[in-house]
């Protein structure tokens, strides 16, 4: 048995591991791993999300119980402090001696910490392991201004965590421009705009010559004799390759630091390998995860017998940093090629972009993003594939010109099946294909599972989402996402048979294009895409209606039912107030200002509904539908007509819009609002649309809500009048209705869409689809077709008998009971 | 015809002639009252099948099971409550949700345009 020592256990340590437990069959190995860190390998590269909450256990590569299992010996929390190469022995910091015939050094890199005047003060911090971080976040209790020297990508991604620790973020870097190594001047300006308009400060072109302070610190000087007021240090400045060992034991090492090592990743010492961010290979230190674990691949090869070598590998990156994307790939810069250069600036969006191409116009030799990524996946792999150029290169950059979207799918179809798709994990395009089709995946869980690929950055996901429908339709397989057991067809398609079939009723749907019973799920979908289609008296379908549906009120504790009348933009007059109190006081029921700006009256039997609410309709109030997947409240501020910085009438179009919508079915309840002013009291950005007033018109946002899950809603047109409002409403309530899946909240279903609020932009306002029109008159439809459903039950006997407990007695239901509560009635609790 | 002792092999059955057939929902659940008890009756139209359970949910004991959603899940027919959606088979009475409480059901005959339930022993509910 040969024995193996790895000396390092971090992320490269682990892979290496890994490989090779999966490559020697036999029990070939007796494998020991001396890691210096009080813990199995983790993450590092998601290092800042532990900031954010995700646990040690979460980032952990592989737990201690996986190298047991594994017949692996691990060693954590222990230095290995010398080498004997004669005796062919590591000595570690606990005395311990071990015996090897291969020697893997896995030592990574420390953080490069200059020769600063003060460094050694407390406050003073680097960023790479957990250790760090616990120290930074107990630090940062007690700091206000934090500086981070390094204006890389590490640098400004510890310029992140400090800012999210609440504290003021500053951002030193020696060069004139950000991430130097990967972004040109352009680029980098964008970035930095982008960055200070968070607040975060950027100092280029500045050496730090001393961190001031007794006790604490007080601050930085500059080399250019300036002043920079700060409590707190993050040092980032670059990386230091751990080649001390080696160092000691006599390998070779390079001038600037890292271990010396040839095409098979062997030191100067044959039986000793080098991989992972300590090893200097043709001169370069990779200081990225993707080519760490092709070195390891590379070494497990050798040891088990096929020679695999290193060649110098792509270091292409895409990051997001601080919610802005930046990437660049090839050769970004091409100061010594001759090339052409496309360029892509839009400083208002913050968006650049830029692509090197051969100077025959044939080939991609690189490029930058800056603001948008989108297109980085397919165009490294243009660039790394060779891939011949369209005729008009520029599309490659525009891209994403309004629901393009398609043309990215088919895009990873016509790549070699040689194309790296996971660089990480070093997965082709070929492999994942073929492991779709084999193993017969169809999500990816499964292709992470099963190929490894998007387990490492995560940068392919959308790769292989692509390449998994574009696979299964290839195979005829549609990813879809059917109704229920009941019905094998989605939403959409049940949605377009209904009103292409011109079919009423769920009973003929079923008989027709489904099977069974149908189910709690299936009846309640069926009947909102009936409702939003032909728009008929629900009643007429009770018993596919939802719960709340079949009553037209929605059912509470006890048994019993709550009305709500509307109340459109929450305006009412004294007498309507009057009728409503009269109407509780007879009928005893519990009465609540709802958070919809209207009156909830609860605590109504079923068979007294009908008569609540011939009293209410008498005095001239509607359904509120606060039973409804439909139109709930459109709420309303005070507005111009009586707020001193109101800017248009805001009441008056709250009700015309409540007044338009009202009673409309969609997938999931509806709910919108209109401010009278930027100050936004009626919370408009917190509907599915919502309405501020501007100086000159009105901005219309869609897609928000609150409930469970809060999200803001985006801002769909500016500065409109109200009939392109009303316009605009008319398209997007539309195309939500045809196109959300059943119980979906506009918030997400805009989520799941492709293209997001670009793509929405597009079909609503620029009619990409041309389709403006027909939503438009099918929303028309719906408005003109619209009536009180109560009103219809209590002028109709035959349905107003559908609101009684017992179908063979008058009787009320006996077990209803209430007791009281600051003198109103309540039902009495949950008998369990 | 010769006459037959009948023997009793089970305990007095009792048909209670609950309402008429147009009395009940299609394709949905009614309440039927009956010596103070709640009754829910399902009828499933397209295989004119019909069944009955007790009225009350036993998740939060409340009487409300005749206003569910029925249905099936693989061909078993059930009806879902309405205040939580719990469901449970009407041929058995079992919880589908996997939750240990389950409803007492009982059969349901229709003669001559009325719906008859058998409550099972006359007394002593
Ligand atoms: C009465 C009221 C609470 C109150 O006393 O203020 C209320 C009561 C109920 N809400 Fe609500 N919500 C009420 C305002 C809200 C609001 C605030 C708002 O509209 O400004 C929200 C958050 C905003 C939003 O929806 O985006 C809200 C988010 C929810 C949700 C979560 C929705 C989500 O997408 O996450 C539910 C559950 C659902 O609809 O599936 C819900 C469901 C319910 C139900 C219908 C639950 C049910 O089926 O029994 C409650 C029925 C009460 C009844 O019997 O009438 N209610 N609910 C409010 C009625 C407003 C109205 O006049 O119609
Ligand atoms: C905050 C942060 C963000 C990053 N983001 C990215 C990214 O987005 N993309 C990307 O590709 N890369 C990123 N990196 C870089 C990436 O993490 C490294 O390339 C990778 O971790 C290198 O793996 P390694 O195993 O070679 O080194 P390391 O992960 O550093 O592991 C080396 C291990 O060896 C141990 N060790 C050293 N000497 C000894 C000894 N004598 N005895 C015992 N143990 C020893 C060390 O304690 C350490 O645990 C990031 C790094 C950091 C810090
Ligand atoms: S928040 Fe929950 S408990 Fe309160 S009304 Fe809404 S649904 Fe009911
Ligand atoms: S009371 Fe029936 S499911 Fe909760």
């Amino acid at each position: 048995m040969m024995n193996i020592v790895v000396i390092g256990n971090g992320m490269v340590g682990y892979k290496f591991c890994e490989k090779l437990v999966a490559k020697s069959t036999s029990k070939a190995f007796n494998i020991t791993v001396i890691g210096e860190e009080p813990r199995p390998a983790y993450d590092r590269v998601h290092l800042s999300a532990y900031f954010s909450g995700t646990t040690v256990e979460e980032l952990t590569m592989a737990p201690a119980s996986w190298y047991a299992e594994n017949g692996i010996n691990l060693l954590t929390g222990e230095l290995a402090i010398s080498i004997d190469r004669t005796a062919k022995t590591v000595t570690t910091q606990h005395g311990r001696i071990l015996s090897y015939d291969k020697l893997i050094l896995v030592t990574g890199s420390g953080a490069f910490v200059p020769p600063i005047k003060g460094v050694e003060k407390d406050g003073v911090f680097v960023y790479r392991t957990i250790e760090d971080l616990e120290a930074i976040i107990s630090y940062s209790k007690k700091a206000k201004k934090a500086a981070v020297i390094g204006g890389g990508l590490l640098g400004l991604e510890a310029a992140k965590a400090v800012l999210d620790l609440g504290l003021e973020a500053h951002v030193v870097e020696f060069a004139p421009r950000l991430m130097p190594r990967q972004l040109d001047e352009a680029g980098s300006t964008i970035l930095q705009n982008k960055l200070e308009s968070l607040g975060i400060g950027i100092h280029l072109t500045k050496n730090t010559a001393s961190i001031e302070g007794e006790n604490c610190i007080s601050g930085m000087i500059f080399t250019d004799g300036t002043f920079l007021e700060v409590d707190m240090v993050v040092i980032s400045a670059g990386i230091k390759p751990r080649d001390e060992l080696a160092i000691k034991s006599g390998l070779a090492t390079g001038t600037r630091g890292g271990i010396v090592v040839n095409d098979s990743l062997q030191t100067s010492d044959a039986d000793i390998f080098a991989i992972g961010e300590c090893a200097l290979h043709g001169q370069m230190i990779y200081g990225l995860v993707a080519p760490g674990y092709e070195m390891a691949d590379v070494v497990v090869s050798q040891l088990t017998g096929n020679n695999k070598t290193f060649t110098a590998y792509d270091m292409s990156t895409k990051l997001k940093l601080i919610g802005v994307d930046v990437a660049s790939f090839g050769d970004p810069f091409c100061t010594s090629t001759k090339h052409r250069t496309i360029v892509l600036e839009d400083k208002v969006k913050g968006v650049y972009k830029r692509i090197n191409i051969s100077e025959d116009g044939k080939r991609l030799l690189g490029g930058i993003l800056v603001g948008e990524a989108e297109s980085y996946n397919m165009l490294l792999q243009t660039a790394k594939n060779n891939i011949l150029l369209p005729p008009n290169p520029e599309d490659m950059i525009l891209g994403a010109r309004g629901g393009s979207e398609g043309a990215q799918g088919s895009g990873v179809m016509s790549l070699p099946d040689e194309a790296l798709i996971c660089s990480c994990e070093n997965v082709s395009k070929g492999a994942l294909c073929s492991a779709i089709t084999e193993g017969e995946l169809s999500d990816i869980k499964d292709i992470k599972k099963c190929t490894k690929a998007g387990t490492g950055c995560g940068g392919c996901i959308p790769m292989l989402n692509d390449l998994l429908t574009e696979t299964m339709k290839a195979q005829g397989k549609v990813v879809r996402k059917v109704l229920c057991e009941h019905f094998t067809y989605t939403r959409q398609e049940l949605f377009d048979i209904i009103k292409i079939s011109g079919i009423r009723t769920y009973d003929n749907l079923i008989e027709e294009y489904g099977k069974g019973h149908g189910c709690e799920v299936c009846k309640p979908a069926v009947a909102s895409m009936m409702a939003s289609i032909w728009n008929e008296m629900i009643l007429k379908q009770a018993t596919i209606q939802d719960t709340n549906d079949q009553y037209l009120a929605n059912i509470q504790r006890g048994g019993t039912y709550s009305v709500v009348p509307r109340i459109p933009g929450g305006e009412i007059t004294a007498e309507k107030l009057i009728v409503i109190g009269q109407v509780a006081q007879k009928y005893g029921l519990y009465c609540k200002i709802t958070g919809g700006q209207r009156i909830d009256l609860f605590g109504a039997r079923v068979d007294q509904l009908p008569d609540i609410w011939e009293e209410l309709i008498d005095a001239g109030f509607e359904s509120g539908h606060a039973y409804g997947k439909s139109l709930r409240t459109v709420k309303s501020c005070v507005g111009s007509t009586w707020c001193r910085f109101g800017v248009q009438d805001s009441v008056t179009f709250a009700i015309e819009v409540e007044e338009r919508y009202k009673g409309l079915r969609a997938p999931h309840k509806l709910k919108s609002a209109v401010s009278g002013c930027v100050r936004e009291c009626a919370e408009a950005q917190s509907k599915d649309f919502g309405i501020i007033a501007t100086e000159k018109g009105w901005n219309l946002y869609v897609c928000g809500n609150g409930g469970a899950k809060p999200q803001h809603a985006q801002l769909l047109a500016s500065d409109i009048d109200k009939e392109t409002c009303i316009k605009y409403i008319d398209r997007f309530l539309m195309f939500y209705i045809k196109t959300a899946e059943p119980l979906t909240r506009t918030a997400t279903w805009l989520n799941k869409l492709e293209g997001g609020i670009d793509y929405l932009k597009q079909v609503v306002v620029h009619d990409s689809l041309g389709m403006g029109e027909q939503l438009e008159k099918e929303m028309e439809f719906l408005v003109e077709t619209y009536q009180c459903e109560w009103r219809e039950v209590v002028n109709n006997p035959q349905l107003r008998q559908r609101f009684k407990h017992f179908i063979n007695s008058d009787e009320a239901d006996p077990q209803i009971q209430f007791r009281e509560e600051r003198g109103q009635k309540v039902p009495v609790g949950w008998s369990r | 015809m010769e006459s037959h002792v009948i023997t009793n092999t089970q305990p007095a059955t009792h048909w209670f002639k609950a309402a008429p057939v147009e009395a009940f929902s299609v394709n949905g659940g009614a309440c039927v009252q009956y010596k103070g008890m709640q009754i829910a009756v399902y009828h499933f139209k397209a295989t004119n099948e019909w069944y009955a359970s007790q009225n009350m949910c036993p998740h939060k004991m409340q009487m409300v099971l005749s206003r569910g959603l029925i249905g099936d899940t693989c061909g078993e027919p059930k009806v879902a409550c309405p205040l939580h959606k719990r469901s449970f088979s009407l041929v058995t009475g079992q919880n589908l949700n996997g939750e240990e409480y389950a409803i007492q059901v009982y059969p349901v005959k229709v003669e001559e345009g009325f719906v008859y339930i058998n409550v099972g022993p006359a007394e002593g509910h």
